[in-house]
């Protein structure tokens, strides 16, 4: 236990600052995970390795010499197509199959992945540099990067687009009718395949607006996108499928909670703490739902 | 179909039939070939490394072959060895291991790529008594089992950056320093912080914050933030890689100013190409740099290695290939020594050596760790936007003098 926070509060502003620029990004990975969830009721273990490839698509743009920066622009077109290319290959295969199955096959699709990443970009770590500087605040006491203001702007910039265009465009009201139930959605004439293939490929496409944020604001490498799949699961979880602001929120808070516990408890415990949480929500959960109704079992 | 399918099964018996034959011939010693084994990463995580370490291996191999061989007996044998890819899996390397021994019959293994696969190995050669040279395995625990069969060329890791913290109270007029340190959770790391524990105690110097990094971690603003607030008088950081790369990342990003930062991995992170002047300053610990004077009779010097294996591989060699090919002159050395292929003598010849590589002096302590050779310490130094890595201490090999305290953030160009 360390109480260092609380003797200098400065540093209560700079944990709650990098906790909710850090979770507007975990938010973006999680509302991708979250809408193809809640649309083909597939749990995707490669989220973490979509992240992490578009990464590696913004890092190659920087090799070549351009700004990074816009890899958030190349990077999701780039990952839909590559997200659209995949829900041919295998995904159609198991989207009306049972959870298990689909774990295992995107869990299968993430081993591939990796590989691939090792085999072409070599298993080094790396790092892309936007030299977008700092931003100082309180007489330089509180430090943010502004890599991570911008990541944090486009991903709310992405988010806020996606909602508009799910509220508002043709696709987006079939992706929502699908969501609500996939065979009276076929039957008023929704293509469900084609919607299924447009949600992982918009899915992936968020993927590729993350990496490439996190190639700019943290370190990529072919192994490391685990940790981003169960932290957008872990926040999909916490907020529920289908519901934006709730992930957004969750996102930040989670994010906050993690820096507060690095704090107090220590970084060995910050992403130990965050699975703790995870678990009193979902007894909490499984508490309220049990007072609410009874069922057979 | 039903005849294609009987013919192809036929063929591929007969070919592993064949090939069963050819590498159960393999021995110890086949023909005028001494036969060494090793499981090392060529894909997964490690494969970079695991590449470095082969391409070690290799050099040194041809380079011996061609200079003679090893003499054993009035004849002349050479190496040859039989690699297995380990994936980066420590289950797998020690799979790979008893195959090596039983199936294909290895007396003499040379070490996998990195502490933790090293452990894995480690028991299965203590299990069947073969002598093992390893390169690239630097934890301390390796060294405290009481193995009798594994030798490391390398120094021990918890050595690494206990010169750094000396340097630190040399600096502040031999009086004890304030520490901050940020260690990932895992053994090689851990063994690094363990010496500075020692080095602490030692100079009386006082920690004041001790993060532990979990290894799925790429953010260590939180450390950092406490780093500005406590103001230590040097900050310690070891995390392979991607802790190095973090931590210049975000000290620069944060505008952190400590007035000295140690690290391990600069080389391996190529942190002076990738952050340029960023890095500029950052003191790291290495088993090896090209500057320094020892000498052999195979590569001459460190500098002489590194033009030969650029020529060959197309890069400049990181200390990973060159502790590599020490390996091996330790082994032709121990069996020209034992004069003979018993595993028992081979090994005592092992435990014996006493020599000098142009990688440094190598002899083994009582746990097989190499107890001749200092750690280096080198600094990151700029001229413009190209960064060099100088070497700063010990003073004997110092090629450029140490340059402290760190000039703050708000005066860096």
């Amino acid at each position: 236990m360390d109480f260092l926070i609380f003797q200098a509060p400065i540093l209560i502003v700079q944990a709650s600052l990098d906790g909710i620029l850090l979770g507007i990004l975990f938010a973006l990975i999680a509302y991708g995970m979250a809408l193809q969830w809640g649309v083909m009721n597939i749990i995707n273990i490669a989220q973490g390795d979509l992240v992490i490839l578009g990464g590696y698509i913004a890092y190659s743009m920087y090799l070549a010499g351009i700004h990074p920066g816009w890899g958030v622009i190349v990077s999701p077109i780039v990952m839909f197509f590559v997200g659209w290319g995949l829900y041919k290959l295998v995904i159609n295969k198991v989207v009306d199959r049972d959870l298990f199955i689909s774990i295992l096959a995107t869990f299968g699709i993430a081993i591939v992945f990796q590989q691939l990443m090792n085999f072409i970009f070599g298993a080094d770590v790396v790092v892309a540099q936007s030299e977008y500087g700092t931003t100082m605040l309180f007489d330089n006491s509180v430090t943010l990067p502004n890599s991570k203001i911008f990541s944090a702007f486009i991903s709310l910039l992405y988010a806020v687009v996606l909602v508009i265009y799910m509220k508002k465009s043709k696709l987006g009201r079939a992706i929502r009718a699908t969501a609500q139930n996939a065979r009276a959605a076929k039957i008023l004439g929704v293509d469900t395949e084609k919607v299924y293939a447009a949600t992982f490929g918009i899915n992936a496409a968020l993927c590729g607006v993350a990496g490439a944020l996190i190639a700019i604001t943290f370190t990529l490498h072919p192994y490391v996108g685990l940790p981003y799949t169960v932290r957008s699961f872990m926040i999909v979880i916490v907020a529920g499928l289908g519901n934006l602001p709730a992930v957004a929120i969750s996102g930040m808070g989670l994010g906050v909670f993690e820096e507060f516990a690095d704090y107090i408890l220590g970084t060995e415990f910050r992403i130990g703490s965050v699975f703790m949480l995870l678990v009193f929500i979902l007894v909490y959960r499984r508490f309220k739902l049990s007072r609410k109704r009874e069922y057979l079992k | 179909m039903n005849k294609i399918a009987k013919l192809f099964i036929a063929f591929i018996s007969a070919l592993t039939l064949t090939l069963a034959s050819i590498t159960s011939s393999f021995a110890k010693v086949e023909g005028e070939y001494i036969v060494l084994g090793s499981a090392i990463s060529l894909t997964g995580k490690y494969s970079s490394n695991g590449v470095h370490t082969q391409n070690g291996y290799n050099m040194a191999v041809d380079r011996i072959n061609k200079m003679g061989g090893v003499k054993v007996g009035g004849k002349s044998y050479k190496f040859e060895i039989i690699y297995y890819d380990d994936e980066s899996n420590p289950k797998r390397a020690a799979q790979l291991a008893e195959r090596l021994i039983k199936q294909d019959g290895v007396h003499y293994m040379l070490g996998p790529y990195s502490s933790g696969l090293t452990k894995a190995i480690a028991p299965v050669t203590e299990k069947y008594k073969i002598p093992m040279v390893e390169a690239n395995g630097a934890s301390r625990s390796l060294f405290t089992k009481g193995y009798k069969y594994l030798f490391a060329v390398l120094s021990p890791a918890n050595q690494y950056l206990e010169v750094a913290i000396d340097l630190a109270v040399e600096k502040n007029g031999g009086k004890p320093v304030k520490i901050a340190q940020a260690f990932e959770q895992d053994a090689f790391s851990q063994d690094v912080r363990l010496g500075i524990l020692d080095a602490a105690k030692r100079t009386g110097s006082k920690i004041i914050i001790d993060d532990k990094l979990p290894k799925e971690l790429n953010d260590m603003a939180a450390t950092l933030a406490k780093v500005k607030a406590t103001k230590p008088d040097v900050l310690v950081v070891s995390g392979h890689t991607k802790g190095a790369l973090t931590a210049i990342r975000q000290i620069s990003e944060m505008k952190v100013d400590v007035p000295m930062l140690a690290m391990t991995h600069c080389d391996a992170a190529k942190l002076s190409k990738q952050h340029g002047k960023k890095s500029e300053y950052a003191l790291c610990a290495s088993q090896w740099h090209k500057n320094l004077s020892y000498k052999d009779k195979f590569f001459g010097g460190g500098k002489k290695y590194d033009k030969d294996f650029k020529k060959e591989f197309g890069y400049a060699p990181p200390y990973q290939s060159a502790e590599s090919s020490a390996a091996l002159l330790v082994f032709k050395d121990a069996f020209e020594r034992a004069n003979s292929f018993d595993r028992d003598k081979v090994r005592d010849a092992l435990k014996a050596t006493d020599m000098q590589t142009f990688y440094g002096n190598i002899k083994f302590g009582p746990g097989g760790q190499n107890v001749a050779k200092p750690m280096i310490l080198f600094q990151v130094r700029c001229k413009g936007d190209t960064c060099e890595n100088k070497v700063v201490a010990p003073t004997k090999w110092a090629s450029d003098k140490f340059f402290h305290p760190i000039p703050k953030w708000s005066e860096r160009g």
